[in-house]
């Protein structure tokens, strides 16, 4: 996107023959606004429908949670962890367990490793599902989020027979997972497992998902209007994407073919067969593309991961009361929304010393400025939506 | 009859007072209607049930509940607002369509009143609402507002074009500008006119839809960019105004549309005498064919950008109509 402002500025000055005294207007938009997902701020400088000067304010939502987790123990930050991006819960607890548990040096039981992968996809459809929901509203289509959201609750209903929480699902223990009691076994006291016919279920809802994910794409791709509003509309090429710390299916609709699932070894994915999605433009429309391509290989992982999943114990052997050993390390993980990590740095306590939240959602939007600068009004909603970002994600 | 009932009718103010009476109850009647038909219609595209609870009854009476709703809330004017500008916009919004209603044929001589130059008319008070929206925008000291009024100008602007252009068939093959004319000719000629008008017949409604501010051309509401636009600050019974004028609107923008290209209150085969009692029902009829179509369009599109809008009625739309004129003239004059 190469649009130079001046010469625009000028264009429009040359055109207008009567003297006329004009004014930018600076507009703000949020942070209650209803697309600004939560509680962004935008101000930006408006020269008629055309913006400069986009400029986000973040804070609003700022929990204290790295700090927050300093005084908690290590069961309690997970409740604290699920609630940084609210949209996939389930998978921003992965990386900070697998970081607890790499300092302990445990070995996680497979089982409960494939439960933990099958739910995480299960989350990053969700969440993928969300934003399917979403993006179409913001371009003024209403009736998308209806149907995405039908298969999200579909997703989500059987997340919940598992771990209790739709949202919140605070499952994940050190060294294993542990499936709410009314699921399973009725007795406390016998080994608790997934709940009966979960498997089968979810390949049956798996099925409807990838159907109704082909819907989704005739009703919005088949949609000229749709085509017209996000076809090269805020055009991030790879070399920006990169240097700004871009992560997740933004980088990838860009070209960057980097996925975290591929080349880190937080979950076994590398048992199963996926494709890292690309785009070639890196513009609204291969960012939504992306996403939704995303949804069917999350699918395949599901379903090849309900075929050979081990039987076995959830559960590795745990002290009572959980000390992590002195030492530091970082965990990242591909989430819905891009990269999240963890740096732990334990000094051998029951909570962490310190706790650096690295969320996708924060370095997303720092492209906000550049991306934003001289579009239209109608654009910054359409820009800013494809993004996909959750400001508890950027906020923490 | 006795003498002094029709003596009372022929007096001039109390048949006016009448047929206004008529329109006012029309209006919020016609409004009701559609609105609910849009809430029945827009869950059944997205698989939802809709107003279900209030009446008793497929919740027939909420926007019955709706509008009482708005009556009780706070009428409330910003601060910096120009408050009688601000007060004024819903009514003047209101009154382009109650004047719209005024000419709509509903039968043989069924009209409030039929006027020589009733299409100039219509098309004429029908951007007087606009105006209206200008004025809300303008007035309600709001950014968001204020572009949504700039928008609704600008889409005036390019729409009012296009839809004048394309009833100029119908008129250039009716010989007549009066609407009840109109039809006759349709009557006479056995056809009606979207027959031969088909490229007028599409411009129309497009054009009507973006002076309607629906999808694919609310641009003036845009709620995911400007929050409401125009409508931002707008609370209570003046926002019902808004509301009701919309929906009116729709209703009267179709009966024009089906009186110049459907027939209007005529029906291929069917005799005069029965015209007289069921052209309203016919014309109804086809009213609520086009309001669906609109109430389809709404709930399947999303909107167009403000530049796509300039481009699509300057670049198609006008040169389109000018065609369709260019043609439907020479045909006149071969044919004749």
């Amino acid at each position: 996107m190469t649009i130079d402002t001046d010469t625009i500025r000028h264009l429009s000055e040359v055109s207008v023959s009567v003297e006329i005294e004009t004014e930018d207007m600076t507009l703000n938009i949020g942070p209650q606004h209803p697309s600004t997902h939560g509680v962004l701020r935008l101000v930006a400088r408006v020269d008629g429908e055309r913006c400069y000067d986009v400029q986000p304010v973040i804070g609003y939502m700022h929990r204290g949670y790295e700090k927050l987790s300093e005084v908690r123990t290590y069961p309690q930050v997970t409740t604290i962890v699920n609630r940084i991006d609210w949209v996939s819960g389930y998978a921003n607890e992965i990386p900070f367990i697998v970081a607890a548990e790499r300092l302990m040096e445990l070995e996680v039981p497979e089982r409960a490793q494939y439960i933990r992968l099958i739910l995480t996809e299960m989350a990053r459809i969700a969440s993928h599902l969300v934003f399917n929901a979403s993006y179409p509203l913001e371009l003024g289509a209403a009736t998308p989020l209806f149907f995405a959201l039908r298969e999200r609750e579909r997703v989500l209903d059987l997340l919940e027979s598992v771990t209790g929480g739709r949202f919140h699902p605070n499952f994940n223990r050190i060294g294993g997972v542990r499936p709410a009691y009314a699921a399973g076994s009725n007795t406390r006291k016998m080994s608790q497992d997934l709940p009966a016919g979960f498997l089968q279920e979810t390949r049956e809802a798996m099925d409807k998902v990838a159907v109704a994910v082909d819907q989704l794409e005739d009703l919005v791709a088949g949609n000229e209007i749709i085509l017209a509003r996000t076809r090269g509309v805020g055009v991030l090429p790879q070399e920006v994407a990169v240097a700004y710390g871009v992560s997740g299916p933004n980088l990838r609709a860009s070209g960057v073919p980097v996925d975290l699932r591929k080349t880190q070894d937080y979950l076994p994915y590398d048992r199963f067969e996926f494709n890292v999605i690309i785009a070639e433009n890196g513009d609204c429309w291969d960012r939504w593309h992306v996403r939704l391509q995303e949804i069917r290989e999350s699918i395949k992982i599901i379903q090849q991961a309900i075929d050979t999943i081990p039987s076995g114990d959830l559960q590795a052997k745990v002290p009572k009361i959980i000390k992590v050993p002195k030492g530091e390390t970082y965990v990242r993980a591909e989430n819905p929304k891009g990269e999240m990590g963890y740096y732990l740095v334990s000094d051998g306590g029951q909570g962490p010393y310190r706790l650096k939240i690295r969320s996708a959602s924060f370095s997303n939007i720092s492209i906000l400025p550049w991306i934003l600068e001289g579009v239209l009004v109608p654009d910054i909603i359409a820009v800013m939506g494809s993004l996909d970002f959750v400001l508890g994600d950027v906020d923490r | 009859m006795p003498t002094w009932v029709t003596d009372l009718f022929s007096n001039f103010w109390v048949s006016l007072g009448g047929k206004l009476l008529l329109v006012a109850l029309l209006i919020p009647l016609v409004g009701m209607v559609i609105g609910f038909a849009e809430m029945k219609l827009s869950a059944k595209m997205q698989a939802r049930v809709g107003p279900y609870f209030a009446g008793g009854r497929w919740g027939w009476a909420q926007l019955i509940a709706d509008g009482v709703k708005f009556f009780q809330k706070e009428d409330i004017v910003p601060t910096d607002a120009d408050r009688p500008v601000f007060k004024s916009a819903p009514i003047l919004v209101l009154v382009g369509t109650v004047a719209l209603f005024v000419v709509i044929p509903f039968g043989p001589g069924l009209a409030f009143r039929d006027l020589d130059v009733g299409i100039f008319y219509a098309l004429a008070v029908s951007s007087l609402s606009t105006i209206g929206i200008l004025m809300a925008g303008w007035s309600s000291a709001n950014k968001y507002s204020l572009i949504g009024g700039l928008r609704a100008a600008g889409q005036l602007i390019a729409y009012e074009l296009p839809l004048v252009l394309a009833v100029v068939g119908a008129v250039i093959l009716a010989g007549t500008m009066s609407l009840q004319g109109i039809v006759q000719a349709q009557i006479d000629a056995g056809y009606p006119y979207v027959v031969l008008q088909f490229i007028g017949f599409g411009i129309f409604m497009i054009a009507s839809l973006a002076e309607l501010s629906r999808i694919p051309f609310d641009m003036p509401i845009a709620e995911s960019e400007l929050v409401m636009g125009y409508l931002t600050e707008y609370s209570g019974f003046r926002f019902l105004f808004f509301f009701l004028a919309e929906f009116a609107n729709m209703f009267t923008l179709s009966a024009i549309a089906a009186t110049l290209f459907l027939g209007g209150y005529w029906l291929p085969g069917v005799p005069e005498d029965v015209l007289a009692y069921a052209g309203p029902i016919i014309l109804i009829a086809k009213v609520f064919l086009l309001v669906f179509t609109m109430i389809w369009f709404r709930w399947t599109f999303p909107r167009f950008r403000e530049d796509q809008l300039q481009r699509l009625a300057w670049v198609w739309l006008v040169p389109l109509a000018i065609f369709n004129i260019v043609v439907t003239a020479i045909l006149k004059v071969v044919l004749s």
